[in-house]
């Protein structure tokens, strides 16, 4: 007899989602968390698809700051490109949001315990069975029959049982993020920087907040991170263009802009969200993906607890129901974002050029395309290998 | 030697992700470099996004063991 069933170790997106759809399923389940609080500190740039958001929660004015109709796309030069959205966005109150999550988890019967900092897995013949953890300075344990990681970017939960997680410098992007009050942006519009001047290898980002605020932030690719901290680019950023702004929360953080990890189950383990490093390679969004693959993982979980299986043939649906809903976008996208980087900041400005003169409700994905194109025919190439997945 | 600049790490956990020896210990206000583990290969530092992390000992720092 086993304390639970099915243990989350984390409580972001990822975990409450995989935490509740476990207990759905009839497991006993815990979800342990090792900050103080769900939610916070907020690492994250808050903003998030409304189609993919409704898939698994209704929109709630308490944790929604904005609602995006429009996009600024700006190159190298600063030349704006403007375009509406098809699809509705929305910039969140991450840590109001989180907390919606874990309750709706802690309603469906899970128990959530915060200060919980997983150290160890407690493992028996190869399979993992447990975790230790340290609340308030004591050594605790608990038994499980799954052990689900939903640990973050900064996950060790995967290397306790022999997965190898660790990112290479290129797929990691080094992100700060200020958090401004005293800004007088567009409510409705998110704002993107391209080019090596903004943010070598990544982008700068413009979300708003609403009551004159915004997050301002940036992400630097790796390779690129040892002649560029993202903090002093960032606050450069500000002093330039908002120098009226002032900073009212700041926090830092890697993006993992990698592929979707080879292996993401072990017997008794599955790994989910920035763990599983299940973010879009392109956007670096991960909040979406994040709690796709956190409620299969626990949608898996619950049925694995039910047939008695927890090997990793027993989990097997795990990767292949994530592969079919979005792993194979997630390939698709890391192909594309590695054309992506190899665009220069002259070609940036010459496809901004030839945009700008299109009025922003005529520009369509095929015209933003054609005009990528044109400038760099190599890339629809890669576009079109990387839909074809050859 | 990987040095951590005492009182600035915002605990992140940037550095942790990137490690590929797994030498970086990380709690919710608490970051260490185990140093019997570590390989000096500098990518923590150049990652970590607020300059937090040093190889020289001649600038400000502490080791946390």
């Amino acid at each position: 007899m086993t304390d639970y069933d099915v243990i989350v170790v984390g409580g972001g997106p990822a975990g409450s989602m995989a935490a509740e759809a476990a207990a759905k399923q009839g497991a006993k389940t815990m979800m342990l968390e090792k900050d103080r609080d769900i939610g916070y500190p907020v690492r994250c740039g808050e903003g998030v698809g409304a189609t993919g958001l409704k898939k698994f929660i209704d929109p709630d004015p308490n944790w929604i700051a904005t609602t995006i109709s429009k996009v600024r796309m700006r190159s190298p030069d600063n030349t704006q490109v403007d375009f509406g959205m098809q699809d509705a966005g929305y910039v969140l109150h991450r840590r109001l949001f989180d907390y919606a999550l874990a309750n709706r988890a802690s309603q469906a019967g899970v128990d959530i315990q915060t200060r919980a900092y997983v150290d160890g897995l407690i493992i028996e013949d190869d399979s993992v069975c447990g975790v230790k953890y340290q609340y308030m300075g004591e050594n605790r344990q608990l038994t499980s029959k799954i052990v689900i990681a939903a640990d973050g970017v900064e996950s060790r939960v995967g290397r306790m049982a022999g997965i190898r997680t660790a990112t290479k410098l290129k797929d990691m992007e080094s992100g700060y993020q200020a958090s401004v009050g005293n800004i007088d942006v567009d409510q409705e519009m998110i704002d993107f920087f391209v080019g090596d001047n903004w943010a070598p290898g990544g982008y700068l980002w413009i979300f708003p907040k609403g009551d004159g605020m915004a997050n301002i932030g940036l992400g630097v690719s790796g390779v690129h991170a040892k002649n560029h901290n993202a903090h002093d680019m960032t606050h450069a950023f500000i002093k330039k263009y908002f120098p009226k702004a002032s900073v009212l929360t700041s926090v830092c953080g890697g993006i993992p802009i990698a592929k979707t990890l080879k292996k993401i189950t072990a017997h008794g383990l599955m790994l989910t969200g920035d763990a599983a490093r299940m973010v879009n390679p392109v956007t670096g969004g991960g909040i979406i993906t994040g709690m796709e693959g956190g409620q299969i993982a626990g949608d898996v979980a619950g049925q694995a607890i039910q047939s008695g299986d927890y090997t990793i043939e027993g989990l097997k649906d795990y990767p292949q129901r994530w592969h079919k809903s979005e792993g194979k976008n997630h390939e698709t996208f890391y192909r594309i974002s590695q054309a992506i980087e190899e665009i220069t900041d002259d070609q940036l400005n010459k496809i901004a050029h030839r945009l700008v003169k299109t009025p922003s409700e005529n520009l369509s994905l095929l015209k933003i395309f054609t005009a990528v194109a044109r400038e760099k025919p190599k890339i629809l190439l890669d576009v079109t290998r990387a839909f074809a997945g050859v | 030697m990987i040095l951590v600049k005492d009182n600035r790490c915002d605990f992140c956990g940037t550095c942790v992700a990137v490690c590929p020896v797994d030498a970086i210990e990380l709690r919710e206000a608490d970051i260490s470099i185990i140093h019997d583990t570590c390989i000096d290969c500098d990518i923590c530092i150049w990652v970590c996004p607020i300059d937090v992390l040093s190889s020289d000992v001649t600038k400000e720092g502490v080791t946390h063991d």
